[in-house]
């Protein structure tokens, strides 16, 4: 089982997305126009001591791949883990050019073409097959640095948690580990049936990423259905969006999810340097604490 | 348990029996679509009835009540033939394009006491809520100025849409029908129907046979003025960004997704909140759901109808008769414009080739995604590259 570490840095602050205001989110991408910007801020993390970086699969993103892995030495026992896909741009193609165009689009090679066209009985391999190209087609540019965790993005994962086609998250799975000897990750605004999905098609402890948050934000089913099946269900638990976008102050918000012993990590983003070291320091104080006997 | 059939499994129908197969009162038992690759995907992956025929699928699935996410010119029909059957209906937005059909439905649904209701799913968010609450309680007075503005990247090239329904007028296509109803809705939702249309304009950006832009003034029966601005080829919003923002004689308010603000002017104060402005955000004011799949309002508005099959429709929620009122408001924009100076063509659809694969290649280049064509050689390198980077 590969470790994860503690902490994870997110990519959310670079690319515009902010749960709690438009006008945050346009300053933040004002400010990340570039990729060096990017970089130099990865530069703050790294030496505040993360070293695990939870990306999409963003075009900049693979601008950033690329010049980690060009600078081995600075960036020593760096690692990317990927959510994927990154769905607007599938989205905004499905909108503008149809689904079937789409596909077409994706695969010129002619497989959709042969669904479209009604090969019935092979639907299923098809369906895992575009699924794996397309899996294989964002991971292109991570093929030259660290993937320990190759995650499904929640978008995907809970549509097809919702729809019950579970055999295609375990197809996932099978997928990132026989091709990139990766281990799969779930993100999941559904935490509990993702658990219950991901253990019916033999991931005996997934790793999943949910919101973990004090006033249960998206955190569908509540808290304690949360904390119940954190104490009940193997699984390897991300905490994500702690903060609830900002709603909960960062101390109160962090002791509160250090007090969780079953969650394994912690996923934060920041774009300044003393916000990366107090999000640290916090961290490892209350980690420190619960582990220390009164 | 409510035996639920869907029609239509396009971007927004997979995203509805998602929902449905989530929820604990939904039972999704039996789709229908005109595409055959589709259903076949659907019976192999999910093992549900599939349908060629919405007829069959209602003679023969034993429903309580199904769920149309067609492209909109099918609307009317397909709604008509379930109410005649009996069954409850959902149908994605807009109703249909005639305010005159929208309302002969909303009559039989009426007659027959079925529940029904419309995917207007900015209803179902907490600040749009909030502001609906806020206004009608009075909270800022007399009401004297309605704003309704959405942006988003729908339609980004030009021919963009092009084979497809949305640039098709006849089919619903268009940033009127397709874009600009949903702040119509919202619009009426917070501040009432507007009685007349006193200005319009359509627009192009990049399509040729529908609009990219909508422009509309209207006047309300108090004398308040409303204002429309939505635009579908705006590369700046990464996604669609809808806002309303209501100016009364104590205050004003504005909402978006995410927040909703609220001033009051000095000597003012409502509730618990004083003068000056009130921030209040998302994470306060949005109801938690049991299921989460792209926003809470899409797994609220279902909530909202297995509460409506049950018999306990909630005036919030979009009902044929308040999307018939959207739709009359559509048809006047339409007409105001077409009525107006050098109206632009909006007619006859472009006949659009199929694509060749050097402009299929191009287009996926376009969105920033990558053609993975018959590149199982390429996946295969890169893995072993990768694997042999690890060992
Ligand atoms: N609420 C929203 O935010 C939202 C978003 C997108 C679309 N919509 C609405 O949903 C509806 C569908 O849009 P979409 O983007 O999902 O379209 P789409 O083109 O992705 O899907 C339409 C599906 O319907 C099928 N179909 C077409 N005609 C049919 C018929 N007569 N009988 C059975 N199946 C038929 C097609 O094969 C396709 O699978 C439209 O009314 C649109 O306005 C709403």
């Amino acid at each position: 089982m590969t470790a994860i570490d503690r902490i994870l840095f997110g990519d959310n602050q670079f690319f515009g997305v902010n749960h709690m205001s438009e006008e945050k989110a346009r300053a933040q991408q004002m400010r990340f126009r570039d990729t060096e910007a990017i970089i130099s801020v990865l530069d703050r993390a790294y030496d505040r001591g993360i070293r695990s970086f939870m990306c999409t699969t963003h075009d900049e993103i693979g601008k950033i791949a690329d010049y980690v892995a060009a600078n081995p030495t600075k960036y020593e026992g760096f690692k990317f883990l990927p959510g994927m896909p990154y769905a607007h741009k599938y989205a905004n193609m499905v909108g503008e050019m149809g689904m079937v165009d789409t596909l077409k689009a994706l695969t010129p090679g002619g497989l959709v073409d042969a669904m479209v066209r009604g090969a019935k009985s092979t639907v299923t391999r098809d369906l895992n097959e575009l699924m794996t190209m397309l899996v294989d087609a964002e991971m292109a540019r991570f093929s030259q640095v660290d993937t320990p965790v190759v995650f499904l993005q929640n978008v995907v994962a809970d549509m097809v948690l919702g729809l019950r086609s579970y055999d295609l998250l375990g197809a996932f799975a099978e997928h990132v580990k026989s091709q990139f000897g990766a281990e799969a990750g779930f993100f999941t605004m559904n935490m509990p049936l993702m658990v219950d999905a991901l253990h019916s098609v033999g991931i005996e402890e997934p790793i999943v990423c949910c919101n973990y948050n004090k006033i249960g934000f998206r955190m569908s089913g509540g808290i304690e259905a949360y904390d119940r099946a954190l104490a009940e269900k193997p699984m390897r638990c991300i905490a994500m969006s702690v903060l609830a976008s900002g709603a909960i102050p960062p101390a109160e918000a962090l002791e509160w999810v250090c007090e969780r012993p079953g969650i394994e990590s912690i996923v934060f983003g920041a774009s300044s340097d003393a916000n990366i070291a107090s999000t640290v320091g916090l961290i490892n104080d209350f980690d420190q604490r619960r582990l220390t006997p009164a | 348990m409510y035996r639920i059939g869907l029609v239509g499994v396009g971007k927004m129908g997979v995203s509805h029996l998602a929902i449905a197969q989530a929820h604990p009162k939904l039972d999704c038992v039996a789709v229908c679509d005109s595409q055959a690759f589709v259903l076949a995907g659907i019976r192999s992956q999910l093992g549900l009835e599939t349908y060629r025929s919405f007829e069959t699928m209602i003679a023969e699935a034993n429903l309580d009540g199904v769920i149309i996410s067609t492209p909109t010119s099918s609307h009317v029909t397909l709604a008509k033939q379930a109410l005649v059957a009996g069954l409850a209906v959902f149908v994605e937005k807009p109703l249909t394009l005639s305010a005159a059909d929208s309302q002969e439905l909303a009559a039989i649904a009426a007659e027959h006491n079925l529940a029904n209701q419309v995917g207007y799913h900015n209803r179902f968010i907490g600040t749009f809520r909030e502001t609906q609450r806020l206004v009608e309680a009075g909270a800022i007075g007399e009401v004297h100025h309605i704003d309704g503005r959405a942006f988003g990247q729908v339609i980004t090239q030009p021919q963009g849409g092009g084979r497809t329904w949305r640039a098709k007028k006849a089919e619903g296509g268009g940033c009127l029908h397709d874009y600009a109803c949903h702040v119509i809705d919202l619009m009426n939702f917070v501040a009432g129907t507007p009685s007349e249309i006193t200005g319009a304009r359509l627009g192009q950006v990049h399509s040729t046979a529908v609009e990219d832009t909508v422009y509309a003034l209207f006047n309300y029966p108090n004398g308040a003025v409303g204002t429309l601005e939505t635009n579908w080829s705006d590369e700046a919003y990464r996604k669609m960004t809808t806002s309303v923002t209501v100016y009364g004689t104590h205050g004003k308010i504005f909402a978006d997704r995410q927040e909703c603000r609220l001033f009051l002017k000095p000597g003012h104060s409502f509730e618990k909140f004083d003068s000056g402005w009130n921030i209040r955000y998302i994470t306060e004011l949005q109801e938690p759901v049991s299921f989460y799949l792209r926003g809470e309002e899409y797994s609220a508005q279902l909530d909202h109808f297995a509460e409506a099959l049950a018999g306990n429709p909630s005036p919030e929620a979009g009902t044929f008769a308040t999307a018939a009122d959207a739709d009359w408001v559509v048809e006047q924009i339409a007409a105001v414009h077409a009525s107006g100076p050098a109206p632009v063509a909006t007619g006859a659809p472009a006949t659009v080739e199929p694509p060749t694969k050097d402009q299929l290649v191009a287009a996926a280049k376009h969105y920033g995604a990558q053609a993975v064509g018959s590149a199982k050689a390429l996946a295969n390198a890169v893995g072993t590259k990768l694997k042999g980077l690890r060992s």
